[in-house]
């Protein structure tokens, strides 16, 4: 008996110190956010909004926060309609080499962004593309497209193959069976697939980092504001993209997860 | 019936839904690589990059010491995390398997990965105020009186290796956690009811029953890592430089091209041998 209460303490103090290293840098980060002094470290001096303020006051951190959502939102939508009609493709018809095309559009995500970032750079330099958002945005369709494929494509059952068959047999066009019929059924694994997908593109950082020149994404942004050291206001913008992707987690859960357990 | 006729008119539509995808997946993914793999071969000519069509890159990386070292100091620091990790993790995988109730589980999981969710950049800046000179470890410790000087803890491969096990771990607590909840209770019932001791149920059962989690998750630890820029350069400093770090390097300051493809090229080589090492667990279809 002793030796199960003993084991229960263990466990739960190891679950409770490595939920402490998990959250340590978290929870630092967000409290000396509201440092009242000029560097965000102990001592905590008192609580202020000041850096917050100076956040959005910055008009290259705005300006940067406006394109990580364009690109972001941009780039999922992009990635979420060529992955569906990939999905509906493969999972409903039989075509040749299906095995190889599911391959091929799963690949990128074996291979490391950098690597994906670098062969984008040396191909546009090579035929003379000028860098942009829109670079940065094709960068992140790559990385996206792989996982809203896989995610379309693993929940697109037979149940519904079978309403699909009826809705055809009814007399819909088949781009009316995809819309009307086959969309709606999965929405839920669409809008999952779409909120990672801007999840993914807003905290991106390296296709971005190289992709990009004049206009940047919020990471680069941020990236370029390391080099001042330690300083609340760094503090003050990761709190603010932390607290934006845990809002798009929180919608995913509420929407798209609720909706599956209703079923 | 004109089942064949249909058929056909039904495959042409389908190679329409399918072709956008694999278009954008050739044009931006799969030509961007060979345009990659030649200019690999080609070598730098002031500012111009001429087609030289030879391996004196590949030759000229096993030659330079500090070319080399990269991909050892990469090799090294990975090995490192994915084994603390795993090692990290199983245990807090099994406690929320086993000891947190049911309906808690989702939620512990959920909180487990949130901190996932801020930016790469922002959670490498979040150690550096944990362990920088003047940062939260030395201040309190200096508070406390246990120190005089602050510890070296920043700019070294040890930050380096906290910022990775710390995104690692919850990617390993899920994918083994994903493992344990499936495997059926009476398994290790039948083991217990059998003769087997609590450890050998553990080794001879459920360990085994949860090596493709493992493996699963300690092959995306090691490709995430070795791969990355952003945790050795932030915290690891500039002292031993990454495989990333080097191909950086080669871009930025140098303009290097040729070499920054070809020190890719070995990167991907590397990540394709630990597929190679890993794939009989890795084989997940579409049932």
């Amino acid at each position: 008996m002793i030796s199960s209460r003993f084991a229960k303490l263990l466990s739960w103090s190891y679950l409770i110190a490595l939920y402490g290293f998990i959250f340590l840098p978290v929870a630092v980060l967000v409290l000396f956010s509201f440092q009242d002094g000029r560097l965000p470290v102990p001592p905590f001096n008192g609580a202020t909004l000041k850096w917050y303020g100076e956040v959005f006051a910055d008009s290259r951190l705005m300006s940067a926060l406006g394109n990580s959502l364009i690109v972001a939102i941009g780039s999922a939508t992009v990635a979420c309609v060529l992955g569906f009609c990939a999905a509906y493709a493969l999972a409903r018809f039989v075509l040749p080499a299906s095995r190889l095309q599911r391959g091929l559009l799963i690949s990128p995500m074996t291979v490391s962004y950098l690597i994906i970032a670098l062969g984008l750079l040396t191909t546009f330099n090579w035929i003379g593309v000028s860098l942009s958002l829109w670079t940065v945005g094709i960068g992140h369709v790559v990385i996206n497209l792989p996982l809203c494929f896989a995610i379309i494509y693993a929940s697109m059952g037979d149940h519904q193959k079978n309403i699909e068959r009826a809705a055809r047999d009814l007399g819909a066009a088949e781009w009316q069976v995809m819309t009307q019929v086959s969309a709606p059924m999965l929405m839920p694994s669409i809008l999952a697939a779409f909120f990672l997908s801007v999840t993914f593109s807003w905290d991106e950082f390296i296709i971005a980092f190289l992709l990009s020149r004049f206009d940047v994404t919020l990471p680069v942004e941020i990236w370029s504001m390391l080099r001042s050291g330690l300083n609340p206001k760094t503090n003050a913008v990761g709190s603010v993209v932390f607290l934006v992707s845990v809002a798009l987690l929180l919608i995913l859960e509420l929407i798209v997860f609720r909706r599956t357990a209703k079923k | 019936m004109a089942t064949a006729s249909l058929e056909q008119r039904e495959n042409r539509r389908a190679w329409g839904f399918v072709t956008p995808a694999l278009l954008w997946t050739v044009a931006f993914f799969v030509i961007p690589f060979i345009v990659m793999a030649a200019i690999s071969l080609a070598t730098r000519k002031g500012r111009e990059i001429v087609m030289a069509w030879n391996f004196d890159n590949y030759i000229e990386f096993f030659e330079k010491a500090h070319l080399l070292k990269g991909l050892f100091v990469s090799l090294e620091i990975t090995f490192t995390v994915t084994i603390i990790s795993v090692i990290l993790a199983y245990p807090l995988a099994w406690i929320i398997a086993e000891r947190v109730p049911q309906k808690w589980q989702r939620m512990a999981l959920i909180m487990a990965i949130l901190p996932f969710w801020t930016s790469y950049v922002v959670r490498s800046y979040s150690w550096l105020l944990v362990l920088a000179q003047n940062g939260v470890i030395n201040n309190t410790l200096t508070y406390l009186g246990v120190i005089s000087e602050p510890l070296e803890l920043a700019s070294t491969r040890t930050a380096a290796v906290i910022g990775f096990v710390h995104f690692f771990v919850m990617l390993l607590t899920l994918t083994i956690y994903a493992n344990l909840v499936q495997m059926p209770p009476n398994y290790r019932r039948a083991a217990a009811d059998l003769g087997a001791n609590g450890f050998q149920v553990f080794w001879h059962v459920v360990l085994p029953l949860t090596l493709p989690g493992i493996m699963v998750g300690a092959f995306l630890t090691f490709v995430l890592c070795i791969g990355d820029y952003i945790t050795p350069q932030i915290l690891g400093g500039n002292n031993e430089l990454a495989l990333p770090q080097v191909i950086m390097l080669q871009l930025g300051r140098r303009a290097d091209f040729p070499m920054a493809a070809t020190l890719s090229i070995i990167l991907m080589g590397v990540v394709t041998l630990a597929y190679i090492a890993c794939a009989r667990w890795l084989k997940m279809e579409r049932t």
